[in-house]
């Protein structure tokens, strides 16, 4: 049997030998001047979703599977329409309908799939390192794109999350960013902490109990605070996550109003943060268990702006990905 | 077997439980050590070894090394594995009872056992199953499987959930005068970490096992040891407080002693940051503090042997993201030249070294192996202490291939193993 260098460090891994993209697994180890060029390309892309006709013909041509091994809609449908609107043909395999529930291994689905010439894997699996072991794995002109795994990344909601800051703020830099919630559990904030470090943000702030951070969080360059009004002062972006039912089975949380109470982010309480602060959420929202109706839908709130910039973002990773793996057809 | 008249000459002869470090002769007949330096009256040798510029010491006793039969022989078997030990100059291998099925019973002692003899590369002790089947309910037949041939008894990687159950397993292995082999994990608390709780789980967001969940369990184990008398030996240690622990109740005059698995030494949870499966293991690869205090517990006497927690596993087993693999690494052929890292950085002296590998690890499982006094059995390995070579799939003889350790140098070569009495492994031969 073959085998493979698992020693490949995620950097060398993502980035081929010209430093153009090859997959897409983590902002872990990217370059600023990488992220920047994702950014840029979204940007470009984002000309192409607000026409009329939405399609431009980059991909023709090329598969791109959906290998979805957890229930998601907001990122395989912004992962779809984004492959789409670069023409390529999109193939959506959901866990539940595959062979894996068979006993097929990981493997044995990556391989058959190959075998159908298949260009692109877009992944999301619960556990963490799928991305990794699956683009390890894959076949040399073939790309992975990262869409979840684990604890451990989510990089393209990272950059779109990047991406509506930038337009937003207009730069990275002097901005204070309060990330709040379940960052223990959250691939999300993993990924975020990452972009906003690598883009240069001043400082970046996670704020949660100490049930829902990192017990050591000295490889994150953040900063910690266990207090939600302390955590959002002066704050120029709040990112709020998405709390998970099950927390409360876990013994981790006593009760969503506790949370609520603690952590939930009101108009009163924003009034702690800067004036123009801005508020953000990778959705799908609990509607008062993280935030009020009022501040979700209200001035400050972009959220619905992320989901529209996920397309944009997502046509940039893929295309650059299939650049470098097999340059244009 | 017939037993050959065997004479080691111009080696250097390093006895550990003798305090014999010295260049010198060795004479074996009928199976042992008949003297040292001095031949015997009218003693003509069958065969003559040249160990010249090499070591002879007593063949090396693994407190820990699954060989994978009964029951997962896709995995290996006990003739694959006590191979690939006696070319790594193993003579005595420790099994813990979780095969399939269990080792609760004499019928599957005396299997193992005879398995190995007939294979004849290595003497196989199994350790007895702490309770039936590891269920933790009810007490296994200690007695039957001590009279089996059983070394001790533990609970192998299943903790006891049931403090009751505990203590009255600890009080009957006393009662029949068995060491308890214990490893520590609160289950609860492990929950579904795969890797050491601290930075690099807070990066990869890999689900953590704190230090803790070693702790609390030691802590619990140890109160249990004070209260039933037993004597108890804890497995693969991993964390600088448990050595702590275990040290303080070792001074305080409890029976308890410790083995630390030789890839604790020299890995640490930074070597998981790439997902590398063969770094998954169970205790998990922890900090760099945790593998010095474990170094410095070697050096100050609180662990005294270093086993190779061998578990070979098929490709499959490590093919699949990292949280989804099975733990352990097949290191039976890295023990020795892993162990001659920490004299080569001056951690500890040759003698010390295999003294953790031999008269340390006899004394726990209360045997007379491990040792050159004369009178003994002649378990002995000879090795080039300087010999460069790497470690490749190619060349390994376990039917594992999953070791972290895989196209590094290694120094220190095996040339001779001898079980009994037996040229069981010549290199190159």
């Amino acid at each position: 049997m073959y085998r493979v260098d698992q020693t490949i460090s995620s950097g060398s891994l993502q980035v081929d030998h010209n430093g153009r993209l090859r997959h897409f697994l983590t902002i872990d180890g990217l370059s600023r001047e990488l992220l920047t060029e994702i950014l840029d390309a979204a940007e470009s892309f984002s000309g192409v979703t607000e026409q009329s006709v939405k399609k431009v013909p980059l991909l023709r041509g090329r598969t791109i599977v959906n290998l979805f091994f957890e229930s998601s809609t907001r990122t395989r449908t912004t992962f779809e329409l984004a492959a789409k609107r670069l023409s390529a043909d999109v193939l959506n395999i959901s866990a539940r309908t595959s062979a894996t529930s068979k006993g097929e291994t990981l493997l044995d689905t990556l391989r058959n799939l190959e075998a159908m010439h298949c260009d692109m894997f877009v992944v999301r699996h619960p556990d963490s390192g799928a991305a990794h072991f699956i683009a390890r794995h894959a076949a040399k002109d073939v790309s992975v794109i990262n869409a979840g795994d684990g604890h451990h990344a989510h990089p393209t909601q990272a950059m779109l999350d990047m991406f509506t800051i930038r337009r937003v703020k207009g730069s990275f830099d002097n901005l204070t960013v309060a990330i709040v919630g379940d960052i223990l559990h959250s691939r999300v904030a993993r990924s975020q902490i990452q972009a906003l470090n690598t883009l240069g943000v001043k400082q970046v702030r996670i704020v949660g109990p100490k049930t829902l951070l990192p017990s050591d969080v000295s490889q994150l360059n953040v900063e910690t605070s266990h207090n939600l009004l302390d955590g959002i002062r002066d704050a120029d972006v709040i990112i709020m996550l998405r709390l998970q039912r099950e927390r409360m089975r876990g013994a981790l949380l006593p009760s969503e109003h506790e949370y609520f109470q603690l952590y939930g982010l009101t108009e009163d309480k924003l009034a702690h943060a800067k004036s123009d602060v801005t508020v953000m959420h990778p959705g799908p929202i609990n509607r008062g268990v993280e935030m009020d109706t009022q501040v979700a839908d209200g001035p400050r709130s972009v959220i619905l702006e992320q989901v529209t910039h996920g397309i944009a973002v997502r046509m940039a990773v893929m295309s650059m990905a299939m650049r470098a793996a097999g340059g244009n057809p | 077997m017939t037993h050959e008249r065997i004479h080691i000459h111009h080696g250097h002869i390093i006895d550990p439980a003798s305090g014999v470090d010295a260049p010198g002769d060795l004479y074996i007949a009928d199976g042992k050590i008949v003297s040292l330096n001095t031949a015997p009256d009218g003693f003509s040798a069958d065969t003559e070894i040249d160990a010249s510029n090499k070591i002879v010491c007593p063949g090396f006793i693994d407190l820990s090394a699954r060989l994978r039969e009964p029951g997962q022989e896709h995995k290996g078997t006990i003739a694959s594995e006590t191979r690939a030990a006696a070319r790594s100059g193993i003579t005595t291998l420790c099994c813990p009872p979780d095969t399939l099925p269990v080792i609760d019973t004499p019928a599957v002692a005396d299997l193992i056992q005879n398995q190995a003899r007939k294979a004849g590369y290595a003497r196989v002790l199994p350790i007895g199953a702490l309770t039936y089947r590891l269920q933790g309910d009810q007490l296994s037949e200690m007695a039957a499987l001590k009279d089996a041939g059983c070394v001790g008894v533990g609970n192998a990687l299943q903790p006891l959930l049931n403090t009751l159950v505990q203590r009255r397993s600890m009080e009957y292995a006393a009662t029949h005068d068995l060491t308890v082999f214990l490893h520590s994990e609160d289950p609860s608390l492990r929950d579904a970490g795969t890797v050491h709780e601290g930075p690099v789980s807070a990066r990869l967001g890999i689900p953590g096992i704190p230090e803790a969940a070693e702790t609390v369990a030691v802590a619990r184990d140890l109160a249990l040891v004070a209260c039933t008398g037993v004597r108890a030996h804890f497995c693969r240690l991993s964390t600088a407080h448990a050595i702590k622990m275990v040290a303080r109740a070792q001074f305080d005059g409890l029976p308890v002693s410790a083995d630390v698995s030789a890839h604790q030494l020299f890995l640490t949870d930074e070597d998981v940051a790439t997902f590398d499966s063969n770094c998954h293991f169970r205790p998990p690869l922890r900090s760099s503090e945790d593998r010095d205090a474990l170094r410095q517990g070697l050096c100050n006497g609180s662990i005294a042997a270093i086993c190779s927690d061998h578990q070979p596993h098929e490709n499959d087993a490590k093919e699949a993201p990292f949280p989804a693999t099975e733990p352990g690494a097949s290191t039976l052929e890295t023990l020795l030249p892993l162990a001659l890292r920490l004299q080569q950085s001056n951690t500890l002296g040759l003698s010390d070294v295999i003294a953790l590998l031999t008269s340390g690890p006899g004394r726990i499982i209360g045997s007379s192996f491990g040792t050159l006094t004369p009178g003994s059995s002649a378990d002995v390995c000879i090795f080039d202490p300087d010999y460069r070579w790497q470690l490749n799939e190619d060349t390994m003889l376990s039917r594992g291939h999953n070791t972290p350790f895989l196209n590094q140098e290694m120094i220190g070569l095996v040339t001779h193993t001898l079980l009994s009495g037996h040229l069981v492994y010549t290199h190159g031969g």
